[in-house]
C-alpha cells in the first residue's frame, strides 16, 4: 500500500522536561496516513515518554501535537483516545478481573450512551446499544484471534492472548491510528513473524496507520515503512528501513564507535 | 487456557441471580405475611420472641440499611473510591423527609398530596414518593457538589475529605436551628413528627409496621435492581476498568471526573432515599443519629459482604443491620442472665465489628460472598496452581512474578 504525504499525526518541535533531565528534545515526527512506522531507539532513547505525549499522559514542556487536523496539545488523554488515537501498553495493562468481552467493551464507553435511567430501565435504546457493542467486541476478538476467549477474564489469558487483547480493546475506539509500545516484547521468533502479518492486516482490514515502538529489529525492518530512531532524546535518524540499516549514527548509538562489524548484527 | 479456569471465569451468571432474586423476595413476604397473618392470633409466646428476635422495626432498619450499602456499594465495591463519610447522605435524606413531610416549617402551609396530622395544616406536606424523589435528587446534587473538587484527589485523600464531609454536614444538622433568626433544622431536638406515609388514600401509621416494612423492601429491591443492571451496562464497566487501572482506563477513552461523578451521585441517590425512608420509619428526624459509626457500619456492610458483589453486601447489610439493632442486645440479655452479670452489650458493637473485620482481612479478605472475579485475585495461589500445570512457561513466569 502506498501512503500518501497527508500526515494523520503531526508531532511538532516536541520536547519534554522533567526536572533538569530532558527526556525528549525537539523531536518532530509524523504519521502519514495509512502507513506503518516504527520508533526505535536503545532503552532510555525516551520513545515512552514521546509516545505518552502523543497520547495526552504527559504534556510537552514545548510543541505540539496535531491529530486528524486538530491541535490535541494539551487535551485530556480521554479526549485524544475517544478521538481516535488509541494505544497498547509496553507492559500490559488489561483489566484482568473483567472478562475479554468487557475489556474490549470498556474501549467503546465513548462511543455508547446509555446512562443511569436507559441502563436501569432497559430501554430499546439501550438494548441495542449493548447488543451491537457485544457484537464488534466479538468482531475485535475474531479478528486478534482469540474469538474463543469472550467471557474469560483476562488475567487467566495466556501472555500472547493478552497481547492480542490490548490491541483488540485499542481498535474498539474505532481509532485512526494504533499506536503499539513493544507488542513483541515476550514473543518468540515464529510468534513475531506471525505479528508482522497482523500489523499488516491491521491496517488493510480495520484501515488504521499503526506506530510502533518496537526492539525487534527483524520486526521492525520488515513491517516499517518509515522509521524514526531517538538516542538520548533526540532524533538522530529518519528513513527508509534501508537508509536506516546503513545509517553510521544508528549503528553507533546501538552498538558503540566500531560499527562496520557491528552492521551486520543490525541486518 | 485451562478448562479449570474458565469454569472460574463467567461471575455475574443471571442464573444466580434469579435464584437470589426469588430468595430475597421469597424472604420479604414469608416476614410480611407471618407478621400479617400469623402474629395477631399467634400464642404470646410466639409473638414475644418475633417481637425481641425479628421485630417489623429492625427488619424495616435492615432493608433499609440494603439500600444505602448498595448505594455505598457502588462508590467503594464497584468505582473502588473510598468514601468514609456516606453518613452525610443518608441525613441530608433525612433532613430532607424532615423540612418536606412535617410541620417544621410552620410559617408556611403547604399540602400537595401529602398527610398532615389531623388538625394541624401548618408546614409543608408532600407526597412520600414525591419526597423520595426530591430526596434523591437533592443529596445527588449534593454527591456533585461534593465530588466535583475531591475525586480528583488520590484515594487516600478522599478518604480524608469524604472524612470530613460526614462529619461537617451533621454538625450542621446540630447546630442548624438557628441561621441568621431562620430554624433549619431544630438542632439536637431534631424534627418529629414526620408524616405518616400515605400512598393512594391508605395510611400507614406507627401501626401498619407490616406495609412499611414491604415499602423499605420494595425501595431495597429497586436497588438490587438498579445496581445489577448497572453493574453489566456501560456504566459499570468504565467503574469497574476505573477501579482495576484508572490509566488504561482514561486511555481507552473513559472520562474519569464524569464517570467517578455518577458512580458518586449514585450512590449519593441511594443514601437519600434512604434517609428518607429511615425518617418515616422512626417518625422523627435527629442529628445524633447521623454520626461517624454510620459510615462505618455501612462500609463495613459491603466490604464484610463482598465488595462488589450485590448479594454478598445485602447478605452483608442484613447480618450487620441485625446483629447492630437486635444481636447485640438479645444474645447479651441471653448471657447475662446465664452469667448474672450486667454487661451492656450493645456499646460494644465497634469492638466486635473491628474484631470481626480483623479477623475478616486475615482470613477471607473477599469478603462472605465475594464477587468472583474479586475470589480470584484474592486466593490467586489456588488457582494459579491449576493455570501453572496447564500453561505454557511463559504464563507460569508471570504468575510467579506477581506473587513477589
Amino acid at each position: 500500500m502506498s501512503t500518501t504525504n497527508n500526515p494523520v499525526l503531526d508531532a511538532q518541535n516536541i520536547s519534554v522536561v522533567f526536572g533538569g533531565l530532558v527526556a525528549v528534545n525537539d523531536v518532530s515526527f509524523t504519521i502519514p496516513e495509512g502507513s506503518i512506522v516504527s520508533l526505535i531507539g536503545p532503552n532510555g532513547a525516551g520513545k515512552t515518554t514521546f509516545f505518552n505525549v502523543l497520547t495526552g499522559l504527559y504534556q510537552p514542556t514545548s510543541g505540539d501535537v496535531i491529530f486528524d487536523g486538530e491541535y490535541i496539545t494539551g487535551r485530556a488523554p480521554h479526549k485524544i483516545a475517544s478521538g481516535g488515537l488509541a494505544r497498547t501498553f509496553q507492559n500490559i495493562r488489561l483489566f484482568g478481573m473483567m472478562t475479554a468481552q468487557e475489556n474490549v467493551m470498556v474501549a467503546m464507553h465513548s462511543k455508547m450512551s446509555a446512562g443511569v435511567w436507559s441502563t436501569t430501565f432497559r430501554t430499546k435504546k439501550q438494548k441495542r446499544e449493548e447488543a451491537e457493542a457485544k457484537e464488534f467486541a466479538q468482531e475485535l476478538l475474531d479478528f486478534v484471534g482469540i474469538g474463543k476467549t469472550t467471557h474469560e477474564y483476562a488475567r487467566n489469558l495466556s501472555y500472547g492472548d493478552q497481547r492480542r487483547l490490548e490491541v483488540a480493546r485499542a481498535l474498539a475506539l474505532r481509532p485512526k491510528v494504533v499506536l503499539l509500545d513493544e507488542p513483541t516484547a515476550g514473543m518468540n521468533p515464529n510468534e513475531s513473524a506471525a505479528f508482522v502479518e497482523f500489523v499488516r492486516r491491521l491496517r488493510s482490514e480495520r484501515g488504521v496507520s499503526v506506530l510502533l515502538i518496537e526492539h525487534d529489529m527483524s520486526v521492525v525492518m520488515q513491517v516499517s515503512e518509515r522509521i524514526t530512531v531517538l538516542d538520548q532524546g533526540q532524533k538522530i535518524a529518519e528513513g527508509t528501513p534501508s537508509e536506516i540499516k546503513n545509517n553510521p549514527r544508528v549503528i553507533e548509538a546501538y552498538l558503540g564507535k566500531s560499527g562496520s562489524e557491528a552492521s551486520q548484527n543490525v541486518n | 487456557m485451562a478448562e479449570e479456569t474458565k469454569a472460574a471465569a463467567p461471575a455475574h451468571t443471571s442464573s444466580s441471580n434469579t435464584k437470589w432474586a426469588i430468595g430475597f423476595i421469597t424472604v420479604v413476604l414469608a416476614i410480611y405475611a407471618i407478621n400479617k397473618f400469623y402474629l395477631p392470633t399467634a400464642p404470646v409466646q410466639v409473638k414475644t420472641f418475633f417481637n425481641s428476635w425479628f421485630s417489623l422495626t429492625s427488619m424495616g432498619e435492615i432493608m433499609i440499611y440494603i439500600l444505602m450499602a448498595l448505594g455505598l456499594n457502588i462508590v467503594v465495591g464497584y468505582a473502588g473510591l473510598l468514601d468514609l463519610g456516606y453518613v452525610a447522605f443518608w441525613a441530608l435524606g433525612g433532613y430532607v423527609a424532615g423540612w418536606l413531610m412535617s410541620g417544621h416549617f410552620d410559617q408556611w402551609t403547604v399540602n400537595f398530596f401529602g398527610n398532615p396530622p389531623a388538625g394541624l395544616p401548618n408546614g409543608i406536606h408532600l407526597n412520600f414518593l414525591l419526597v423520595l424523589v426530591l430526596g434523591g435528587v437533592f443529596t445527588a446534587i449534593w454527591g456533585v457538589i461534593i465530588g466535583a473538587p475531591t475525586l480528583r484527589l488520590k484515594s487516600d485523600y478522599l478518604a480524608l475529605v469524604t472524612l470530613g464531609f460526614g462529619e461537617i454536614i451533621p454538625q450542621v444538622m446540630v447546630n442548624g436551628e438557628d441561621i441568621g433568626g431562620f430554624n433549619l433544622t431544630n438542632g439536637t431536638k431534631g424534627i418529629n413528627p414526620v408524616d405518616n406515609i400515605k400512598l393512594f388514600g391508605y395510611e400507614f401509621g406507627p401501626f401498619a409496621l407490616a406495609d412499611k416494612f414491604l415499602i423499605y423492601a420494595a425501595l431495597a429491591g429497586l436497588m438490587i435492581i438498579l445496581s445489577l443492571r448497572l453493574r453489566d451496562g456501560r456504566l459499570g464497566r468504565a467503574w469497574l476498568a476505573i477501579r482495576e487501572d484508572e490509566l488504561a482506563a482514561s486511555m481507552m477513552g473513559v472520562p474519569l471526573m464524569r464517570t467517578k461523578l455518577a458512580s458518586y451521585a449514585v450512590g449519593a441517590t441511594a443514601g437519600g432515599v434512604g434517609g428518607v425512608a429511615f425518617a418515616t420509619l422512626i417518625g422523627g428526624v435527629y442529628a445524633e443519629r447521623f454520626n461517624f459509626q454510620v459510615s462505618i457500619i455501612i462500609l463495613s456492610m459491603v466490604v464484610l459482604g463482598g465488595m462488589g458483589n450485590v448479594w454478598g453486601v445485602l447478605v452483608g447489610a442484613t447480618l450487620l443491620a441485625w446483629v447492630n439493632n437486635t444481636g447485640l442486645v438479645q444474645f447479651g440479655n441471653i448471657i447475662n442472665s446465664a452469667t448474672g452479670k450486667n454487661i451492656d452489650f450493645p456499646s460494644f458493637n465497634f469492638l466486635i465489628f473491628g474484631v470481626l473485620l480483623i479477623l475478616m482481612m486475615l482470613f477471607r479478605r473477599e469478603g462472605f460472598l465475594p464477587e468472583a472475579r474479586v475470589r480470584l485475585i484474592m486466593h490467586e495461589e489456588e488457582f494459579s496452581e491449576v493455570a501453572v500445570v496447564t500453561d505454557d512457561i511463559e504464563v507460569e513466569g508471570v504468575h510467579h512474578h506477581e506473587h513477589n
